[in-house]
């Protein structure tokens, strides 16, 4: 089973992310389930997803200790949450932010999820949108693959810039 | 078709499929996105059917009564603060004998103010003559939202049935999700008391000693005969779309020395510390309850129980266990876990098998000597 966790800040598209990426391994014909942990909803609040992808049919519900990726929309979530517990000793992370980015001790890609929103103007309430342009990067690491991903954003969203952004981050993400 | 989806959403294409000709519903968290969707199928015109928003909970059930005693097939959804606030007109859809199905995210009720899954809610209301089930997989809840139609508006129970899931946990968790067109398997709904204006009749009206007693044991009567009309609905649905269920779910159980006994999402993650549990040479096994009313006739003798109760009925003890005991003669090892969307994983499951002492309650991370 691959587990994945998700830091965001409410209103950036974090649960939708989890299942887009649960939507997409689904396509790719595996097993996926995407369980948001819910605070009050609030907007700007820190935001945790969870999504599990396995071969067999998913029965555990409880949040994840110990992922396999760490996924983080928002750096300045990394001040208040320790985004890292628990993280798997060869655990990866993916971090949306400009230039390169080190995580002792594991794999870290960076990806600049907010200039590849803004440059396709990807904006929805003033917060540019992150969970398209993600799952380019997740497929770039070979979670998902990105037909799945250009399906299951096709599948959630009518706006073809989300497929764009999604092949933007692709490109852009050096595995 | 094969799909992912929400619980909340694969309650809402269950309703879809099943037409409803009314739904009055008032949002509440976290069963809002099942009305939302339902709002939208009508928009769309997926869904020819009358939607009513209301002022409040008490008014949703209210038109739902007003709408299914005309013999129209009629649905709402609720939570946890606003079912309490529906409890007397939930009453009232039972003791009119009226087919309304409702689905019910579980959560906690304030104070203090929680959001998150716990089953007291659906408990409180028990002994209202409604027929409840608890679903741990999305695609249960399709399915048993699709079935309760079948079953409440079956003559020989004339019930309504509450569909419970449990919130965030399972209404907004995404899983596979297979949809079916139910075609004959739900008929055109026939309610034999329909009011009628060719044939004038008093509804509601004062009801005397005698005939009021003899009401509620037709209550009891059909709600006893249910169990049957229940199999019979679960047995025909396995032939026709290749799903099974019954009044439990069983996992390993057959040859279990030790079983957990739980309800919801948790019963499934159960499943996992099961077999970590036979791993480790300990025969365990565990057993799902889907239906509590009617409440399961089981066969457990003969083996340890844990019964892990998302609930509790204070000066009493955890009401899962308790019913358990009241039809059985078990002494199980009582957990009470998971109140307000505390987090309970599939190693405390197993710790709390391992850790069983028979006869005692035990507060989970709260103390070990209540």
């Amino acid at each position: 089973m691959y587990e994945v966790r998700i830091h965001s800040r409410g209103g950036q598209g974090g649960v939708t992310a989890a299942r887009l990426l649960a939507l997409a391994a689904f396509r790719d014909g595996r097993y996926a389930t995407a369980c948001p942990f819910y605070g009050a909803e609030r907007r700007g609040a820190p935001v945790v997803s969870y999504v599990r992808i396995d071969d067999h049919p998913i029965r555990v519900y409880s949040q994840i200790r110990n992922p396999d990726l760490v996924v983080i929309l928002d750096t300045s979530v990394m001040d208040v949450v320790d985004v890292f517990q628990g993280l798997k000793p060869d655990g990866r992370v993916v971090i949306n932010a400009t230039g390169t980015q080190e995580v002792a001790g594991h794999a870290t890609y960076s990806v600049d999820l907010t200039g590849i929103a803004l440059s396709l103007d990807l904006v929805v309430a003033g917060s540019p949108i992150l969970n398209t342009p993600v799952l380019g990067a997740l497929a770039k690491m070979g979670i998902v693959s990105m037909d799945s991903v250009k399906m299951a954003i096709s599948e959630m969203f009518t706006d073809v810039r989300n497929v764009r952004a999604a092949k933007a981050a692709y490109q852009e993400l050096v595995p | 078709m094969l799909t992912i989806a929400t619980g909340n959403k694969a309650v809402a294409a269950a309703v879809k499929e099943v037409r409803p000709a009314v739904v009055a519903a008032y949002p509440i968290t976290p069963q809002t996105e099942i009305v939302e969707q339902i709002a939208e199928y009508v928009t769309s015109g997926e869904l020819d059917c009358r939607y009513i928003p209301v002022e409040s909970e008490h008014s949703a059930m209210a038109a739902c009564i007003g709408a299914s005693v005309t013999g129209a097939r009629t649905f709402t959804a609720t939570s946890s603060h606003g079912l309490m606030y529906m409890h007397e007109m939930v009453n009232w859809a039972a003791g009119a004998r009226l087919p309304i199905v409702m689905a019910n995210v579980n959560r906690a009720l304030g104070p203090g103010w929680n959001v998150w899954a716990e089953h007291t809610d659906s408990l409180q209301e028990r002994d209202t003559g409604w027929l409840q089930v608890y679903v741990s997989t999305v695609q249960e809840a399709y399915d048993a939202t699709i079935m309760a139609f079948r079953i409440a508006e079956h003559h020989d129970v004339l019930l309504p049935v509450m569909v419970n899931l449990d919130g965030f946990v399972l209404s907004h968790s995404m899983q596979r999700l297979e949809t079916l067109h139910p075609g004959d398997f739900i008929p055109p709904m026939e309610l034999p008391h329909a009011i009628d204006t060719a044939h004038p009749a008093g509804y509601g009206t004062l009801t005397g000693p005698d005939d009021y007693f003899r009401f509620r044991w037709d209550i009891e009567r059909s709600m006893r005969r249910s169990a049957g009309i229940i199999a019979g609905t679960e047995q025909e649905f396995a032939d026709r779309f290749g799903r099974s269920y019954g009044p439990v779910h069983e996992y390993r159980f057959e040859d279990a020395d030790v079983v957990v006994i739980a309800m919801g999402t948790l019963a499934k993650e159960a499943e996992v510390a099961i077999d970590k549990l036979r791993d480790e040479g300990i025969r365990a096994g565990s057993l799902g309850i889907r239906w509590f009313r009617p409440f399961p006739d089981l066969d457990l003798g003969g083996r340890d129980l844990v019964v892990i109760d998302r609930d509790y009925s204070f000066g009493f003890g955890g009401i899962l266990a308790q019913s358990l005991k009241s039809k059985h003669r078990i002494d199980p090892y009582t957990v009470i876990a998971g109140l307000g969307g505390q987090e309970v994983t599939f190693d405390d499951i197993a710790s709390f098998v391992r850790e069983r002492r028979p006869g005692e309650e035990h507060w989970f991370g709260v103390s070990d000597d209540v």
